[in-house]
Parts: C-alpha cells; structure tokens; sequence
C-alpha cells in the first residue's frame, strides 16, 4: 500500500517536471550536455594535432587513418552535443534531410576521388597516340 | 469497417482531397527546419570543394607542398578559437533560455571576439603564404586551398556581421521571440561552422602535413 502510493507519487512527479515545453520542436542543449561535447570536442581535437605533429606512429597510412576516423567522431559529438541532433525534433525531418544530405556528400566524394585517381593512374604515361584509329 | 467507411466516401456527391479546416502556422513554426535545410544545402557546397581539393590537392605545379607552406602550431591555435567560439555560443543559448540579457551580450561579445581572433589568424596566414609568392593562381593545389579555406573563412566574416547584428537588435528589442529564433539559427550556423572547419583540419591540414 505504501510502495504504492510512493510510486504513484513519483510518477506523478515526474509528469509533472517533464510536461513543460516538451513539443516537437528544435532541441535545446543544458549546461551539462554543452560541457560534455566540448570535453570530448578538446581531445578528439588534440590527439590527432599531437600524432602529426610529433610523428608518434611512424607508418603515415596508419596516422592518417586513425585522424580520419578521431574526425568522424567529432563531427558526431558536434551534431549530437553542439547542433542537438535527434530523431525527435521536428518530428524527425531533420534527421531525414541530413540523412539525405550525408548519402549525397558520400557519393560526390568517393565518386570525384575514386574516378579522378583512376583518370590520373590511366594518363600518368602519355599513350602513343599515333597508334589510335 | 474499412470497407463501411469506404462505402461512405464513395457515396458522397464528390471526393475531397484536401484538408478543408486549414489550421494556423505561428510565425517562423517551420523556420528553424528550413534553416536547417539551408545548412544541410550549405553542407553540399562544401563537399564539392572538398572533393575538388582532394581532386586537385597533390598538383603542386612544382611549386610549394603543403609541408612547405602550413604551420601546424598556428593552425592549432585556429582550431582552438573556433573551437572556444563554439562553446561560449552554448553558454549565450543557455543566458538566452533564462532570458538574462545581459550575459546572453557578454558570451555573444565572446563568441564575436574568438571569430575575429580566428578570422585574424587565418588572414596571418594567407598574407604570409601570399608574400611567400603561394597565391591561388600558383598551382592547382593553391587554387582549391584557397578556394575551400577562403569560402569557410568568407561564411565566418558573414557569421560575425550576423552576430553584431543580432546583438544590436537584441539590445534595442530585447530577447523577443522573433530574436530568440534568430539567435538560435545563427547558433545553428556557428556551430555548423565549427564542424565543416573540423573535415578542413583534418582533410587539408593534417592529412596534407602527412603527404
């Protein structure tokens, strides 16, 4: 009977904490959630500055990949922390427009660097072009 | 119960294909969404010059390579000025929230003094690879760096005529509601700066100090 109560209360209380301006529009950030990404923000920032400007791993490919992906990271902290992506605001049309908006940088990128390089490797010797039709 | 109701709309002299009552649209509802859109429109333009750098990045013309030219001490000083930028454009949100008007002036003041800090730096910098005779017509390299970097340093200088503009009218008109929406869309801006200046350090910067 007690617990029951006591738990009543609770969830009344909670409802009652929550139900203030919790519509569907844009996130708002809390002093907590700005400080938290912008922790994450300093070291994801300072550890690739630090393995470039040190040389720390001596195999470039194996810097260069780790400062990509400690990149991918932070713009993810950024989006989540700085911008307050979610799913919910604006019933999720935000969301949407950057899922359509990352497939499309996707494409442009990979697509330029993969046919240009492949333009580039097929042009560095000069073909006989007398031997063309 | 599907089928009853179909019946209905069949039998009715004509069907409608709208909504008839039009609900009201409080001004600037759907703002913060096509600001939104315009980042995301923003974000393309950037992905083209950074695939034209990627493109083009390693055509030096003989001339100067990016091991030559950039410094990365200073360029971590950039990244820190943005970077507090960011965090101190949080901190005039959460004033704003509170509707304390005059820290939400103190932190945007900030925030506009850290963007002029790393417009400056940055401008150090290109005067500096300029004098070193590095300008944009030097090679294909030089023309998409200054090309990517220089679109990024331009959308920060109009962040900060922004910025000063919000300011005036929030000291003359207060924190209304249509000031509150332009603050949080420039904070959208700011911040939407921060991260593209985040695939600049790394893509050019970093990765071009590896090369």
């Amino acid at each position: 009977m007690t617990t029951d109560s006591h738990v009543e209360a609770r969830i009344l209380h909670s409802d009652g904490g929550h139900g203030h301006d919790d519509h569907d529009g844009a996130a708002h950030g809390s002093l907590k959630s700005y400080l938290i990404g912008f922790g994450l923000s300093v070291i994801l920032t300072a550890v690739p500055f630090w393995l470039v400007m040190t040389g720390t791993i001596a195999d470039k490919a194996v810097t260069a990949l780790i400062v990509l992906v400690l990149a991918a990271v932070q713009i993810v902290v950024h989006m989540v922390y700085f911008l307050h992506m979610n799913t919910r605001s604006e019933n999720g049309w935000t969301m949407m427009a950057m899922i359509f908006t990352v497939v499309m940088v996707v494409i442009a990128l990979t697509g330029s660097l993969w046919v240009m390089h492949h333009l580039n490797i097929n042009m560095m010797p000069m073909h006989d072009m007398s031997q063309m039709p | 119960m599907s089928v009853a109701t179909t019946r209905i709309s069949v039998q009715g002299s004509e069907p409608i294909f709208h909504v008839i009552d039009e609900h009201d649209h409080p001004e600037g509802a759907s703002t913060m969404l096509g600001f939104w859109i315009y980042l995301m429109s923003d974000c393309l333009i950037f992905a083209m010059l950074f695939a034209t750098y990627g493109v083009l990045g390693g055509n030096y013309a003989a001339g100067p390579a990016p091991r030559d030219l950039f410094d990365l001490k200073l360029v971590a000083l950039n990244t820190t000025m943005l970077l507090l930028s960011s965090i101190t454009y949080g901190f005039a949100m959460l004033t704003m929230e509170k509707s304390k008007i005059g820290q939400t002036q103190l932190w945007l003041a900030i925030t506009g003094l850290f963007g002029l800090a790393f417009l400056g730096i940055e401008l150090t910098e290109f005067a500096h690879m300029i004098h070193e005779g590095a300008t944009p017509q030097r090679s294909a390299f030089l023309s998409s760096f200054f090309t990517l970097v220089g679109t990024h340093g331009l959308h920060v200088t109009f962040g900060l005529v922004w910025l000063v503009t919000l300011m005036v009218q929030t000291a003359r008109f207060g924190l209304t509601t249509a000031n509150r929406r332009r603050l949080m869309c420039l904070s959208m801006f700011w911040h939407f700066l921060d991260v593209v200046w985040i695939g600049v350090f790394t893509f050019v910067y970093l990765l071009g100090m590896l090369r």
